[in-house]
């Protein structure tokens, strides 16, 4: 997760059990709610229903899609912002509360009265959130991995499940990775299939005496080319509140992150390209084609969503100053990072 | 399987991507690339490309052996192309005034205890350790980021740099 540790704050109080019901008889899978939000899935798609003025509303999305950002939610514990899983629903990330919404951020339907959002303790969300991991992920599914990767597993009828995939530990860096006492390097991962021309060298580090452990270098193209996972930023260097984020993106993003802050890309390999529409109503407003070498901000008012056909290294940094979603929501701060 | 090439970039190769607007104001993404900055950057020039309040994401071409540094804060490395070499000193007494952010150029070579060096190349990330003073040398023109906080020494040239 691209926090820091201090970042989030569960609520104190004692949560609710999980509402879950029993496995349904045809498909295996059980049924969550989540206050007055109800999940369902079949062998394909994942349906999601909500209150209205006209009755219960339903919003239906392919079962690997909803599974990959929910996952991204989970691991992220709600990240910065909005995660739209797509154009209707999503989450909020109120920093020790969350929103889920549904049509919230979709214009016609929330225009029309026919959206909904409810909000909620973060543990309850992230405890319901997690029970639909462990129930839906088919055995050799793999919501973090890229889809040549992890195949169509993820349809059909509930057949065993995936619990290393979805318990992945997270990896909190307090400084920078393979300092004493700072999160490991990832030595013992092997080198993935896209990255293997990647070079695996170390920087020579010569000490001299009394200075051991004062100095620290690590190869961070050898470090990307071994990770597991896809869109999945985690911290490499700490400098106060500025946070290296870098990632590997292959495929989609699996979800749409609508900002609450600046972000910056800076492109280490290969290309992605970003397609950038307004936070609120999801009109387009740009699009950024990014290769080796290419730097872009991605303003606090907008959401966005990455395709790399090919796996690549992408650097995300960011502010972990908590007080920024208010101070940009109330117009305090302008959107983009930089007057010219 | 398929057979990958990984593209990195390079100050000799590099190929910039495209920012196409459809309803925005291009200067809100401050678009622009490491190495083309660096093409056109004095040695050890450090120039801004990315900047978060105060925390700035330098682009730095390095060449030849720059002047000493040091902060008061940790700061980080990243080589983009070439080898560089970083030289370290243990300050002997505090050269950074308290409050004072960014990279700090020292007056000259420093007088305290040398720590040792890290020899880095493409891809390789290093920990400048707050306090501690530094020296990067290159035997030939190479690119590197740096992660700090805005100084006195933060070159910002965005109009230059940006896509407008």
């Amino acid at each position: 997760m691209a926090m820091l540790e201090t970042a989030a704050k569960p609520a104190a109080r004692p949560q609710p059990a999980v509402q879950a019901s029993e496995p349904d008889a045809k498909t295996g899978f059980r049924q969550f709610d989540l206050g007055k939000f109800h999940f369902q899935r079949d062998e394909y798609f994942v349906t999601v229903t909500w209150p209205t003025k006209q009755g219960p509303m339903q919003h239906r999305m392919s079962a690997d899609a909803f599974l990959r950002a929910l996952m991204r939610d989970v691991a992220w514990g709600f990240f910065y912002g909005l995660v739209n899983f797509d154009g209707m629903f999503g989450s909020r990330n109120l920093y020790g509360r969350v929103e889920f919404f549904a049509g919230r951020y979709n214009p016609a339907y929330h225009q029309a009265g026919l959206s909904y959002v409810e909000e909620f303790d973060s543990p309850i969300a992230m405890a319901t959130c997690k029970a639909i991991l462990k129930d839906w992920c088919n055995a050799g599914f793999d919501p973090f991995a890229a889809p040549e990767e992890t195949g169509k597993t993820w349809a059909g009828t509930k057949s065993g499940d995936n619990l290393e995939a979805i318990e992945r530990s997270r990896v909190a860096t307090k400084r920078m990775p393979g300092l004493p006492g700072d999160s490991p390097l990832r030595d013992d991962l092997p080198v993935n299939r896209a990255f293997a021309d990647v070079a695996q060298d170390e920087p020579v580090i010569e000490v001299e005496p009394g200075f051991e452990g004062k100095l620290h270098g690590f190869n961070l193209f050898k470090y990307l080319s071994r990770s597991d996972v896809t869109w999945n930023p985690s911290v490499t260097s700490v400098c106060r509140e500025s946070l290296y984020c870098p990632t590997t993106e292959e495929y989609i993003l699996p979800i749409i992150h609508g900002n609450d802050r600046v972000e910056w890309f800076i492109q280490l390999s290969d290309e992605i390209e970003w397609d950038v529409s307004d936070k609120e109503t999801g009109k387009p407003r740009a699009r950024v084609l990014m290769k080796a070498g290419d730097v872009a901000a991605m303003p606090a008012d907008i959401r966005h969503q990455g395709f790399a056909t090919k796996r690549s290294m992408l650097l995300v940094w960011e502010n972990a100053r908590m007080d920024l979603p208010q101070l940009y929501e109330s117009g305090k701060l302008k959107p983009y990072p930089v007057e010219f | 399987m398929s057979q990958y090439t990984t593209v990195f970039g390079s100050l000799k190769q590099f190929e910039k991507g495209k920012l196409s607007i459809i309803n925005d104001n291009p200067k809100y993404y401050c678009y622009s690339n490491v190495f083309e900055v660096a093409s056109k950057s004095k040695p050890w020039e450090k120039v801004a490309v990315a900047k978060n309040f105060e925390y700035v994401i330098e682009t730095i071409r390095a060449e030849g052996t720059s002047d000493w540094f040091t902060a008061g804060h940790d700061e980080f490395v990243v080589v983009l192309d070439g080898e560089v070499t970083v030289s370290f000193v243990e300050l002997a007494d505090a050269s950074v005034p308290a409050g004072k952010d960014g990279t700090v150029k020292l007056s000259g070579a420093p007088s305290g205890r040398k720590m040792g060096r890290i020899h880095l190349k493409r891809g390789h990330q290093a920990l400048l350790p707050k306090g501690a003073a530094y020296q990067f040398t290159a035997a030939r023109p190479s690119v590197m980021i740096q992660q700090t906080i805005a100084g006195d020494l933060t070159v910002q040239k965005w109009a230059e740099i940006c896509a407008h």
